[in-house]
């Protein structure tokens, strides 16, 4: 798995897309750190930014890049290799490229603001790392809908869709859920429904962070009021992990019944 | 080398695959040599090479390479070497690159050297591959698929793209290959390229094989000069006209 990993990853780098997601972090983020001047403030509009917006890229890249590399499968998969090296080297080496635009867009421009000297470098190591999880989740979850359909078009379809309900519906239905029942007692549920959004849970795993639950709203207060920062943090980090163990596995289970 | 047993595999509702048997021998005792698998377009010929390659799950059946069982098998494909339909390679990496890849995969042995000089690919060494043409990307394509030295190879419309001095190369290649003593299973529409090259012909037709046996021998029941007019017969289902009937060999 490692041989394909390096090859993806390396394939990726060099792509002209890595570049200019790497480039707009760069440039968002200095035009940002130039007109506020607070890194607190910058980590919050930063962290707005790569809850959309890392979805949303590792979405359609996932579904782009196994369809483009289809054919090239085709070669691997006569090769003396397991089927989930394949898939699996490829998956981590798009998600790994991703991941990396991510640290080099937002971390130069930091770095040379002088992050490492500020009491700011551990919100920002969280943001960073968030930005990396939902990379891989999302590339995971577009990878195996890209499996699962052999067609193009169904398959950026479903995945924009998955992307979609994560980033907009889901907070809206859970929103619409707790305007209905709001005579009944739903923190509960409400903390139970965010582990099963990881934009949600990347969202507390944040606001924990920085301490400013209140500002997320119901949830996120909820959320400290029950767990205090440190068992919150330790909860939707471990969700979040298994949201990038679970559709893994997926790519294998799915990987090894195809016909190809 | 490969023997098939009772295979079947449907896509859905649609069965392709109907029972095929199919045995290349090891030894060198006729049967060894170029087979091409030949048939109309939907009768099953990239399916057989798929499921022989383990790419294709069959739904009943049996496959052995080398007397390994394919089924949940990977290590038998060191014995074969497969060029794909169609040359796609990822775009940012060089030629060199990719031959460095798959031999990173493989393991020792590959000796990509002659083939590039053979196909003239020096200049293209260091291009990306995104950057190369149809052409020189099939050459690529048969490099990687002859640079390990398998007792197998299985090639899929190896002439698509390639200019008369590459084909003319690729034909000089096969039969050093042959020498050797490979079996080499090839499917295509060149029926030039076919009798050219191949000792035996494997002709797939809705999901079963129709015929097997010498394009020489075709070409007589049918009295044809030409093999392209010896398969359409065949295809039409006619009667052949030197009386004996047709060699069908229904497994």
């Amino acid at each position: 798995m490692f041989k394909i990993f390096k090859y993806s990853f390396f394939d990726l780098m060099r792509s002209r897309w890595s570049l200019i997601y790497a480039a707009f972090y760069f440039l968002f983020t200095i035009g940002l750190l130039w007109l506020s001047n607070d890194l607190s403030k910058v980590v919050i509009s930063l962290m707005n930014v790569i809850l959309i917006l890392c979805p949303l890229i590792a979405t359609m890249f996932g579904v782009m890049y196994y369809y483009n590399s289809r054919e090239f499968v085709e070669l691997l998969l006569a090769q003396p290799i397991r089927r989930s090296a394949i898939f699996w080297g490829q998956y981590f080496g798009l998600a790994a490229s991703l991941s990396l635009s991510l640290v080099i867009g937002l971390g130069v421009p930091f770095a040379m603001y002088g992050i490492f000297q500020s009491a700011e470098i551990f919100n920002f190591s969280i943001l960073i790392l968030n930005g990396i999880l939902l990379s891989f989740i999302f590339s995971g979850v577009a990878f195996f809908i890209a499996l699962r359909n052999e067609q193009k078009i169904r398959g950026f379809g479903l995945a924009i869709v998955a992307w979609l309900f994560f980033a907009v519906i889901y907070d809206g239905l859970l929103l619409l859920a707790l305007m209905y029942f709001r005579d009944y007692p739903l923190e509960r549920l409400a903390i139970g429904a965010s582990l099963f959004n990881p934009i949600d849970l990347s969202r507390i795993l944040i606001l924990l962070k920085l301490d400013i639950s209140a500002l997320m709203g119901y949830t996120g207060a909820v959320f400290q009021k029950f767990m205090g920062t440190g068992i919150g943090m330790f909860l939707s980090l471990s969700v979040l992990l298994l949201w990038i163990v679970v559709p893994g596995w997926a790519i294998r289970w799915v990987a090894d019944r195809k016909d190809f | 080398m490969i023997q098939i047993q009772n295979l079947h595999k449907s896509f859905g509702p649609l069965q392709v695959l109907k029972g095929v048997n199919l045995d290349f021998p090891a030894t060198a005792s006729g049967a060894s040599g170029i087979t091409a698998i030949l048939g109309p377009n939907g009768s099953g010929k990239t399916t057989l090479i798929k499921c022989i390659l383990g790419m294709v799950i069959p739904s009943e059946g049996e496959i052995f390479v080398k007397d390994q069982r394919v089924k949940g098998n990977w290590s038998y494909r060191h014995n074969i070497g497969y060029l794909p339909q169609i040359a796609r390679f990822p775009e940012n990496l060089s030629v060199q690159e990719l031959l460095d890849f798959i031999q990173d995969l493989r393991g020792t042995g590959g000796q990509p050297e002659p083939l590039i000089q053979r196909f003239g690919l020096e200049p293209f060494l260091t291009k990306r591959l995104g950057h190369l043409s149809g052409g020189t990307r099939q050459k690529v394509n048969l490099v990687l698929a002859f640079m390990y030295d398998c007792p197998l190879l299985i090639l899929d419309e190896p002439t698509a793209g390639l200019d008369p001095v590459a084909l003319i190369q690729l034909k000089a290649l096969l039969k050093e290959e042959k020498a050797k003593g490979k079996h080499i299973l090839i499917t295509t529409h060149i029926m030039d390229f076919v009798e050219d090259m191949a000792d035996e012909i494997v002709f797939l037709l809705e999901g079963n094989i129709h015929f097997r046996g010498r394009p020489d021998f075709l070409k007589k029941q049918y009295q044809s000069r030409k093999l392209e007019n010896a398969i359409a017969c065949l295809l039409q289902k006619m009667p052949a006209p030197s009386g004996g009937g047709v060699a069908i060999l229904e497994d």
